[in-house]
């Protein structure tokens, strides 16, 4: 996996923007942290919040001009939260003289001179002090903070102040009150002189000592650089109202030049670059994208007594107002995304990570192979993110890298290799005829299914289109695919379309929707079309339906979601069948079943909750058109059918059939196989083996499943054990316990024999090699 | 003996008819190889390995081995 690419797919996912008020707040106050802690009637908490960005937390939060609410989300659905009254009663119900910053230790060695006490001026020297400088405020009047001293909507109490300023005590700053710079005694000159960096807070009044030579503007002055807050000067640095005017006076803009100033010192005496990495410094639109649409709306809390603030109670309420802003879009659809706790811009730096590691522990190797690659993240994700195809390229790059754990896939590929060996794979002309216009391409799983459909369209197919209609039977190579086994994926890849070479290169026609996607993804020169398509246009078979069939809701497989001509050929042929069908959801907001991207082998547990999840979207049993959909609905117990049930099937309620289950599916397709060839070909039969009989009751057969462990198998672990006589007796029991290692794994089966076949009373497996497994 | 019976070996090897019993057995996954005690038969070295054992420790080996 390539580095930048990596990053700037962790760079689609914009759920680490800040919110819209911490982005539209000068300072960036942490908004929805201090309203969740609100929200618990957390004030002391909150109050950290805010002491850790407001060095005046008492002040600011009282004074404050808020245009983060200006831009508060919650104005989507009600209206905006009152956070300059939430912050105060942080303060108010919070204040612990404890919880305010303490300065760093280290002293260094350098000396700030700030001109002009006021928001800017201070904020500036209470930063530079907390980092250990020496600074020295120069202020005309005989106290600080004139302005908010005589601040009149409302009135600031004295005590208040003083509880404030405080902290110039415990930084250790100089304050030189009566001392206006400019007169003889000192001016800025000399400031230049004595001291490493100037602040000028001056207010909105002109620059009058002119003893250095300062760039000033047509009205006298500084010109100041909105980003570093540089002067002409390289010692000296401004801000505050001096940058707008007597016109406008906002509290908040002051505290951000100051504490931007501040920065710049720093950084100049750190020799750090003045200007890189501040693209959002100060108020800016955030990317983070919340939907709104969902909350009912609500109306601010108003204090009750405007002039004291929130009581506690009425704080919490309104904190209670805060959505808390987050995308997680996504992982509000998907259970997988959700299963791991984080979201995607996380999933993928570890998933990267991960994949760097040469030695140690792959952890995250799990997570990267339980996403069902179904693709519905990315429809909802605001910034269209393709976690799918992310996933995808990790498993390839796990199995490229010899990372990948066997256990995860390899039932499943194994399964594959079963649908493309004789046993199931074949491709004939329509009898009688030696060419094909057409190749019906079923897919492995309707086969396992449905053999019984798969044969009667295959029928009404070669009676209705002329030119000879084909038939091949194999997988897709889905499953490789997903499991990032390419080498295995192109070899069947390279099957088919040698195979449809020699056919003549006919229209595929699949009624599997996993297949159709293989094969527009990956073989383009490949014409394919959806059995519902061609459906669609050539029209049904005369269906005695006579049921009455209750009301049904669509499920469209999660392969499908691109394919808006698919789905609507498919609801035209449910009207046509007397069924119009419950909507979900917009078909291309389908999830998936929980088979895709092999999520149920990787993950048992989150696929299954992707399937019950589906089941509750509706009360009503479900109509789908995969057959491995149709089959995990089964599997949970959830009533759906396949849309060839209503066409071809025979049985009262097709809702109601069973899952086939993974050792019925392989069983299915051979027979299938089998009959076509004796029926429609009238060829010879694939050797069916004189299999002994099993008697597996459903309990043990239900485990089998479970344990991924199929029939065939515990047929060769019998047939092994009793032609070498490699079993052990329990005399307890009476039974037999026997194991068999025919590939990767050891399957174990307790045995006894019952009349001409043999009663299985359970099977387990493991994957470590055992002894000598073979008899030494 | 008078508790013969709950002495009586349970399992006993199909092939030389005789009791199984605990002995040292090299078990190896991925590369990795180990000595376990299990019951196998003296004679021809057939292994048991019980149920509870396959699922359980066994398996937590299998998993931590493959995440290296
Ligand atoms: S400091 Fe002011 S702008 Fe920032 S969050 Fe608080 S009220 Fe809003
Ligand atoms: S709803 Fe909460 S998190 Fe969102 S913008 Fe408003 S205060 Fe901030
Ligand atoms: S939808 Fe998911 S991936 Fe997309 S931005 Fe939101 S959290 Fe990130
Ligand atoms: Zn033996």
């Amino acid at each position: 996996m390539e580095r930048q690419r990596v990053q700037e797919l962790e760079a689609q996912c914009i759920e680490e923007q800040p919110p819209a008020c911490t982005a539209g707040c000068p300072i960036h106050l942490d908004v929805r942290g201090m309203m969740d802690h609100l929200r618990k009637g957390d004030f002391a908490s909150g109050f950290g919040i805010v002491a850790r960005f407001l060095p005046f937390p008492s002040i600011v939060s009282r004074i404050c001009d808020h245009p983060c609410e200006l831009v508060c989300k919650r104005a989507e659905a009600g209206e905006p939260l009152r956070i300059n009254d939430a912050e105060r009663a942080c303060v108010d119900h919070g204040f612990k003289a404890s919880a305010l910053p303490r300065p760093q230790r280290a002293q260094r060695k350098r000396r700030i001179a700030i001109v002009g006490a006021g928001l800017s001026g201070l904020t500036a020297a209470v930063d530079l002090g907390m980092k250990g400088y020496e600074t020295v405020v120069f202020e005309a009047k005989p106290e600080v903070l004139g302005r908010i001293r005589d601040w009149k909507r409302p009135p600031l109490p004295a005590s208040l102040i003083e509880t404030d300023l405080e902290v110039l005590k415990t930084v250790g700053i100089v304050v030189r009150a009566n001392t206006s710079v400019g007169d003889d005694e000192v001016t800025i000159a000399s400031l230049v002189d004595d001291f490493d960096a100037i602040y000028l807070g001056l207010g909105s009044r002109p620059v009058l000592d002119h003893s250095i030579d300062l760039q000033l503007d047509e009205s006298g002055r500084a010109v100041i650089d909105p980003l570093t807050f540089a002067t002409s000067h390289p010692k000296v640095f401004a801000g505050g109202c001096h940058r707008y005017g007597p016109a406008v006076y906002s509290p908040i803009m002051s505290l951000h030049d100051g504490r931007y100033a501040a920065m710049s010192i720093d950084r100049m005496f750190q020799g750090a670059s003045l200007s890189a990495n501040r693209e959002t410094q100060g108020p800016y639109q955030t990317r983070l994208f919340t939907k709104t649409s969902v909350y009912t709306a609500l109306p601010a809390i108003v204090p009750a007594e405007m002039a004291q603030g929130y009581s506690a109670a009425e704080a919490v309420e309104e904190a209670s107002r805060c959505f808390p802003c987050h995308c997680l879009e996504c992982v509000k659809v998907c259970e997988y995304l959700a299963h791991y706790g984080s979201y995607p811009k996380r999933y993928i730096r570890e998933i990267y990570n991960n994949d760097c590691i040469v030695m140690g522990a792959h952890k995250t190797n799990r997570m990267a192979n339980t996403c069902s690659l179904c693709g519905l993240c990315e429809a909802v994700c605001p910034e269209h993110l393709p976690m799918a195809g992310f996933c995808q390229e990790a498993r390839q790059s796990m199995v490229q890298k010899g990372k990948m754990q066997s256990s995860f896939h390899d039932f499943p590929l194994r399964d594959m290799a079963f649908s493309n060996s004789d046993a199931f794979a074949m491709a004939r002309h329509q009898p009688g005829s030696t060419a094909s216009a057409f190749l019906f391409f079923p897919g492995c799983q309707l086969a396992a299914s449905s053999p019984d459909h798969v044969a009667a369209a295959y029928q009404y197919l070669g009676e209705r289109l002329s030119g000879g209609v084909g038939l091949m039977l194999g997988c897709c190579g889905a499953p490789a695919h997903w499991g990032g086994r390419e080498d295995l994926f192109q070899s069947a890849l390279g099957t088919i379309s040698a195979q449809w070479n020699d056919m003549g290169r006919p229209a595929i026609i699949t009624a599997c929707s996993s297949c159709y996607r293989v094969f527009k993804d990956n073989l383009p020169d490949l014409p394919v079309s959806s059995i519902w398509s061609v459906l669609d246009e050539i029209g049904l078979p005369p269906v005695t339906l006579g049921r009455n069939l209750q009301p049904l809701a669509i499920h469209d497989p999660c392969t499908t979601r691109q394919e808006e001509a698919v789905q609507k050929s498919v609801r035209n042929l449910l009207n046509h069948l007397g069924v119009s069908p419950i909507e979900l959801n917009e078909p291309g907001l389908t999830t998936c079943c929980g088979f895709g991207g092999l999520m149920s082998f990787a993950n048992p547990d989150v696929a299954d909750k992707t399937v019950d999840r589906r089941a509750k979207d509706s009360d009503a049993d479900y109509v789908t058109y995969c057959a491995m959909c149709r089959d995990n609905f089964a599997r949970r117990g959830k009533p759906a059918m396949h849309i060839l049930d209503l066409v071809f099937g025979k049985t009262e309620n097709p809702a109601a059939r069973e899952d086939p289950g993974f050792s019925r599916r392989q069983e299915n397709r051979a027979r299938l196989k089998n009959m076509l060839l004796r029926e429609v070909w009238h060829e010879p039969m694939i050797d069916e083996q004189d299999l002994p009989e099993l008697n597996v009751s459903p309990k043990v057969h239900a485990l089998a499943e479970k344990r991924l462990i199929l029939l065939s198998e515990v047929r060769d672990v019998i047939a092994h054990a009793e032609t070498t006589s490699e079993k052990i007796r329990d005399s307890k029991s009476g039974h037999f316990i026997a194991a068999f290692r025919p590939h990767a794994v050891t399957y174990w089966v307790e045995y006894s024999l019952e009349g001409e076949g043999f009663a299985v009373h359970n099977v387990y497996s493991h994957r470590m090699k055992v002894g000598t497994d073979q008899p030494s | 003996m008078s508790d013969e019976q709950d002495q009586a070996p349970q399992f006993i090897c199909g092939k030389c008819n005789i009791p199984l019993s605990m002995g040292k057995v090299s078990v190896a996954y991925m590369g990795n190889s180990f000595e376990v005690d299990l019951l196998r038969c003296p004679q021809c070295n057939l292994v048991l390995v019980p149920e509870d054992l396959a699922l359980g420790k066994m398996l937590k080996v299998e998993q931590a081995l493959e995440e290296k």
